[in-house]
């Protein structure tokens, strides 16, 4: 039933996209570990760490598009969830560091021995288990964006400011977990891990399957998308992203609609941000900063918002000019995500996917007027 | 407390005060001597007896003896306070007050003291000034003595007290007095009850201290009675005076909301435009008002005091004219396309916080208050200072401008035409697009007028408008968009909830409250506090 | 609203409605009533509340005071909009919204009576009842070739029979229908009268219009709206005799 779902929605070239995108998430790792280091197919251990990030960013992006695109909700505040899964995750990876810390309290993270924390705080217990991290990871975003997308929709919240309260809602989150009080690393974060499920984390093998098991994911994330918004929920999404009244008036309950991608999409983000962790080492509270989500949702409109693959290749191509640009020339970077905000919005509201679907379009356009 | 040598002196000193200063005057040398010899005990005793003196001298005699900077001169036994020039040091004739040459540092013997008597001298001091000429000094010096509340300085206090014709002063000397009464152990009963009655009266911070210390101190169960019901009605003027100052910051931080706030009252709530770049002009604003103000400095440093003023138009025309190009260039194209606005205009925000980062470099810059708005004064209990107090001025000022403005001016009839019916203003010959182009441009100077009060109250950095953006959106969706009295209650509510929540919350936690606050509410009320209803609003 | 909700044989019961905008009276203690099977012609000048009128009957405004009944139970006051589609009241709109990212195949599907949950339609699939409703439908519009084109190709004309075929694919008991001339030709009008003739016979159907010659071609009682309340009711002929009526509409 459900492989039926999963299957259903996809098309031929959303196929063939996931099939490169586990390729993607396969040759690599192998190289790395496989080819001896001299060697010119040898995939260095930096470039597995930065492109296992971009595949995070891709996942994200994808959730992003998924209410954005397809619904029509512009959320600034995607990179909260993408946070929260993440430091969920680095809860658990903080526990599994046990006495190894600097002050080696096999109870408390170093930096709560730091603040002279006596106890645990209570939100703390449990997180020493993956089998109870790996749910919060999921439970965490979900909950928030249900009970904010329930308030929201059920009142009717659209459009702008929509957006303004998600953006509130990640900038309280950000002052919020720069507090020490919070009991969650105040302004430093968490860092310094050591291992996951019993593994080094700064090893080859580990570092190849988190790569891996972020490609897996995003594939998974795609697949998903994918039966959603070929499902006839998905016409209802599209037709309630256009013309939301209209759908009231036809008997839809839009809240519902509206709510279970929102969820789905909080979800999702949540789990791109919790193997994004491991990978770049360290959480803190600047992934809570209203920045960081509208970055995201760039890379939505310069990929193609609306599509599911834009959003992946749009995170890939942004990230990958932001890594080039703030290491080559850092004074520029600024100014040209500054100007890639302008450009799309104003020359390529369709993104480069829809760039290529105009392209083929013109064309069966002429082959058509000239075969007639 | 009181050993009774200095008790002796004091005793003496007391008399000598009643027979007259001429008397003393003629023992200023011998006062001093006795300061240079004997032990620490002696000089203690010293010191005690040339502070009640009320000598005009006695003040920078002590102070150079508590800096270390009174010495005897080897050669002649001349008291002299030196001063480092050079090599040597230059000397004054500690009694007359005449210079007295200089000297290397090992002509001279330094008459040394320890901690325990500098703080006997820094009391002595307080209780000197209070024979000053200056009607200021005279106060401090009540003051601080009724803060130090050692009854040494009683004899003074009363001295000074009866010689005092001014009744503000007077009332400070006996208000110090009292304070100097109750901390005594002699003083008799009736004059304690007496004491706790007139520090009540004062009624500040320092008075509620003094009651408790005597409410849980004292001995005596009538005085601590009195002292702990003096403390309590205390306590509770002591509240609504804090509640009013609460609610004088909160007007203070409204002020700043609604400065920030109004610009994006114009073009959010009636334009419609989402401009996440609105920050930006406020910033703008602000690098104006510190390069104006450099350029005075360096060109024109007589007009130093009026440079913010100068800075008022500048800013205003610099950031208006940014945004109207922003307007012409970006907006224009993507009207209709909210979501699309809001990422354009955040990504020119990016590119405006990276060139004034690129000119003025990441660093804050300062920006100088002018006298005027610097100091404050007291209100009652509240303290206001000029700065925050001409702010809220010119905020006021500022929403009172506009208002004429768009209600008796023809740019604001044809702005108000075109936000109502486009499709009929552009019909009726209003050129729409140079309206639209105007509005903008209003709503963004008045960003960078904000941005020259801020430039007084916050750091002026690059970053500048990023914290006030998500502020003034809030502002604005919680008046009521399209409402610019909306947006005034709104500023003034968040400003005050604010600051009645920081005590309580913390100044982050606070923040938050009120985020979440301002979420829920807007979900209740989508369109805010003073909505427009009926059917134009979908 | 304490009173229980009034039994009554009228499909729709409309009693002392009163809807204020910051002190605007747009309905002023309006009633109204329309017979199962029947079809009315609202009238009125501009600002008459005919479209706050609709907006009370479909849930989009909440009286401030009043009742609203449809067929006999439903309290609408209680109700919003999706509810009260589903009770089986339709709305078209002046301007034709058709869903203009979708094929019209898909727009009348999303039409199509029945299933509105969000967690039933992530697994359905179209059933092959619902399919040769659709292919039904899309004959009598006389849109079958183009049934996989998107919406937003069509030209004005299509998307208003396309509009027309999504209202019978959700199959109302009650059709409001507001101005479904404005902007047609004499000849298009001519027909739309003609189709809403033919869609009275299987639904009730209340057509809020300023064109006369239109109201006249239904020929169907008609009720007179004035500043928020009921001016006159009856015939054509009739109301166009009532000197009041003459004077809101001639007036001035």
């Amino acid at each position: 039933m459900i492989q039926r779902f999963l299957w259903r929605g996809l098309d031929t070239k959303l196929r063939l996209f996931i099939g490169l995108v586990l390729l993607v998430g396969i040759v690599p790792p192998l190289l790395n570990l496989l080819m001896p280091p001299g060697s010119p197919f040898y995939v260095p251990a930096w470039m597995l760490q930065l492109v296992g990030k971009y595949l995070c960013y891709a996942s994200l992006a994808l959730a992003v598009d998924l209410v954005w695109g397809y619904c029509g909700i512009l959320s600034l505040g995607h990179a909260a969830f993408f946070a929260l899964g993440g430091y969920c995750m680095g809860m658990y990876l903080m526990r599994q560091i046990g006495s190894r810390g600097v002050y080696g309290n096999p109870v408390l993270p170093d930096f709560m021995v730091f603040l002279n924390y006596k106890e645990l705080p209570w939100f703390w217990h449990g997180f020493d288990h993956f089998w109870f991290a790996a749910p919060m990871i999921v439970i965490v975003p979900s909950v928030l964006a249900l009970a904010l997308g329930w308030f929201a929709f059920r009142s009717r919240v659209t459009g702008v400011y929509l957006s303004i309260i998600t953006q509130a809602m990640t900038f309280a989150l950000l002052l919020a977990f720069f507090r020490n009080d919070m009991g969650l690393g105040g302004n430093n974060g968490m860092t310094d891990f050591k291992d996951i499920l019993g593994f080094p984390v700064q090893a080859d093998g580990t570092r190849a399957t988190l790569y891996f098991a972020s490609a897996l994911a995003l594939a998974l994330f795609l697949m998903i998308a994918g039966a959603v918004v070929g499902s006839r929920f998905g016409k209802a999404l599209t037709a309630v992203r256009d013309a939301e009244s209209r759908m009231r008036f036809l008997g839809y309950r839009v809240e519902g609609y509206k709510l279970f991608v929102f969820v789905l999409s909080a979800a999702m983000a949540g789990i791109a941000g919790a193997l994004y962790v491991p990978q770049v080492g360290i959480i803190n509270p600047s992934e809570f900063s209203p920045g960081n989500s509208i970055e995201a949702v760039l890379w939505v409109a310069v990929g193609g918002r609306g599509t599911l693959i834009g959003p992946v290749i749009g995170a890939f191509i942004v990230n990958w000019t932001k890594t080039y640009l703030t290491g080559a020339l850092p004074e520029v970077w600024l100014f040209a995500l500054g100007g890639l905000f302008v450009a799309v919005t104003l020359f390529l509201p369709r993104g480069i996917v829809g760039l290529w679907g105009q392209y083929k379009a013109r064309q069966e356009r002429t082959k058509r007027t000239a075969t007639a | 407390m009181l050993n009774p040598r200095p008790l002796a002196a004091l005793v003496s000193v007391l008399v000598s005060l009643v027979l007259g200063t001429a008397a003393i005057a003629a023992d200023l040398g011998s006062l001093v001597a006795n300061l240079t010899t004997g032990g620490f005990g002696d000089r203690e005793t010293a010191i005690t007896a040339l502070a009640a003196s009320g000598e005009a001298r006695a003040a920078p005699i002590l102070e150079a003896l508590s800096a270390g900077r009174l010495y005897v001169r080897s050669a002649d036994k001349l008291v002299v306070i030196g001063k480092t020039a050079g090599n040597q040091l230059a000397l004054t004739d500690a009694i007359t007050g005449q210079p007295a040459g200089t000297a290397a540092e090992d002509a001279l013997e330094r008459v040394r003291v320890n901690n325990r008597l500098r703080g006997l001298i820094d009391d002595a001091v307080g209780s000197l000034t209070l024979m000053s000429p200056d009607p200021k000094v005279r106060r401090s010096a009540g003051d601080s003595l009724f803060k130090q509340r050692n009854p040494a300085a009683l004899a003074a206090v009363e001295h000074a007290l009866a010689a005092e014709k001014d009744a503000g002063i007077k009332r400070v000397f006996a208000e110090a007095r009292a304070s100097m009464m109750l901390a005594s152990d002699e003083a008799p009963k009736a004059q304690k009850l007496e004491a706790i009655q007139v520090v009540r009266d004062r009624g500040d911070r320092d008075s509620l201290g003094i009651l408790e210390t005597v409410a849980s101190a004292s001995q005596d169960a009538d005085i601590k009675a009195a002292a702990t019901t003096a403390a309590a009605s205390l306590r509770q003027t002591l509240s609504v005076w804090e509640a009013a100052q609460n609610v004088w910051y909160g007007i203070s931080l409204g002020s700043v909301l609604l400065l920030a706030a109004i610009g994006l009252a114009i073009t959010f709530g009636t334009m419609g435009v989402i401009n996440m770049a609105h920050g930006e002009m406020v910033m703008l604003g602000a690098y104006t008002t510190f390069v104006v103000q450099q350029t005075i400095r360096a060109y024109a440093p007589d007009l130093f005091e009026v440079s913010i003023v100068i800075a008022l138009p500048l800013a205003f025309l610099v950031s208006g004219a940014i945004g109207v190009l922003i307007e012409r260039t970006v907006i224009r194209f993507l009207y209709g396309r909210p979501l699309d606005t809001l990422l354009a205009t955040w990504g020119l925000s990016l590119g405006l916080q990276q060139a004034v980062r690129t000119i003025f470099g990441p660093t804050n810059r300062e920006v100088a208050a002018p006298s005027w708005m610097s100091g404050s004064f007291l209100v009652g209990q509240i303290d206001v200072t000029y700065g925050r107090l001409w702010i809220v001025v010119f905020a006021l000022l500022v929403f009172a401008t506009l208002i004429l403005l768009l209600r008796k001016t023809p740019l604001g009839l044809y702005m108000r035409a075109v936000t109502q019916n486009r499709p009929m203003a552009s019909a009726m010959g209003i050129r729409t697009p140079r309206v639209d182009a105007l509005t903008f441009g209003l709503g963004s100077g008045i960003a960078g007028l904000a941005g020259v009060a801020l430039s007084q109250i916050d750091n002026v950095s690059p970053n500048l408008g990023q914290g006030y953006i998500i502020d003034s959106f809030m502002v604005v969706v919680f008046g009521g968009v399209g409402n610019l009295f909306g947006t005034l209650v709104g500023a003034t509510t968040l400003g005050i909830v604010n600051k009645f929540l920081e005590p309580y919350a913390g100044a982050v936690l606070g923040k938050i409250l009120v985020l979440v606050f301002i979420i829920l509410f807007i979900q209740r009320r989508p369109r805010g506090l003073f909505a427009l209803k009926g059917r134009s609003v979908e | 609203m304490t009173s229980p909700v009034k039994s009554t044989s009228a499909l729709l019961y409309l009693s002392g409605v009163t809807v204020s905008f910051d002190g605007f009276k747009a309905l002023n203690n309006l009633s109204l009533l329309v017979e199962p099977g029947e079809m009315r012609a609202i009238i009125g000048p501009n600002g008459a509340g005919k479209t706050t009128m609709m907006d009370v009957i479909t849930g989009k405004t909440r009286p401030d005071e009043g009742e609203v009944v449809f067929d006999g139970q439903a309290d609408l006051t209680k109700l919003d909009e999706a509810d009260i589609a589903t009770l089986g009241i339709g709305r078209k709109f002046q301007k034709p919204t058709v869903f203009e990212n979708h094929t019209v195949r898909d727009n009348l599907l999303l039409a199509l009576a029945g299933q509105r949950s969000w967690y039933r339609l992530l697994l359905a699939a179209p059933t092959k009842a619902e399919n040769d409703r659709l292919d039904e439908i899309l004959t009598v519009i006389r849109m079958g070739p183009q049934q996989h084109m998107l919406a937003a190709r069509l030209s004005h004309g299509q998307k208003q029979w396309l509009e027309i075929g999504m209202l019978l694919a959700q199959d109302p008991k009650l059709l409001l229908v507001d101005e479904p001339v404005a902007g047609m030709t004499d000849v298009e009008t001519e027909t739309t009268a003609a189709v809403l003739r033919e869609i009275n016979k299987s639904h009730s159907v209340v057509v809020v219009e300023h064109d006369m010659s239109f109201v006249r071609a239904l020929g169907v009682k008609v009720t007179v709206l004035h500043e928020g309340s009921m001016l006159a009711e009856g015939s054509l002929d009739q109301v166009s005799a009532d000197p009041r009526v003459v004077e809101v509409y001639l007036g001035r």
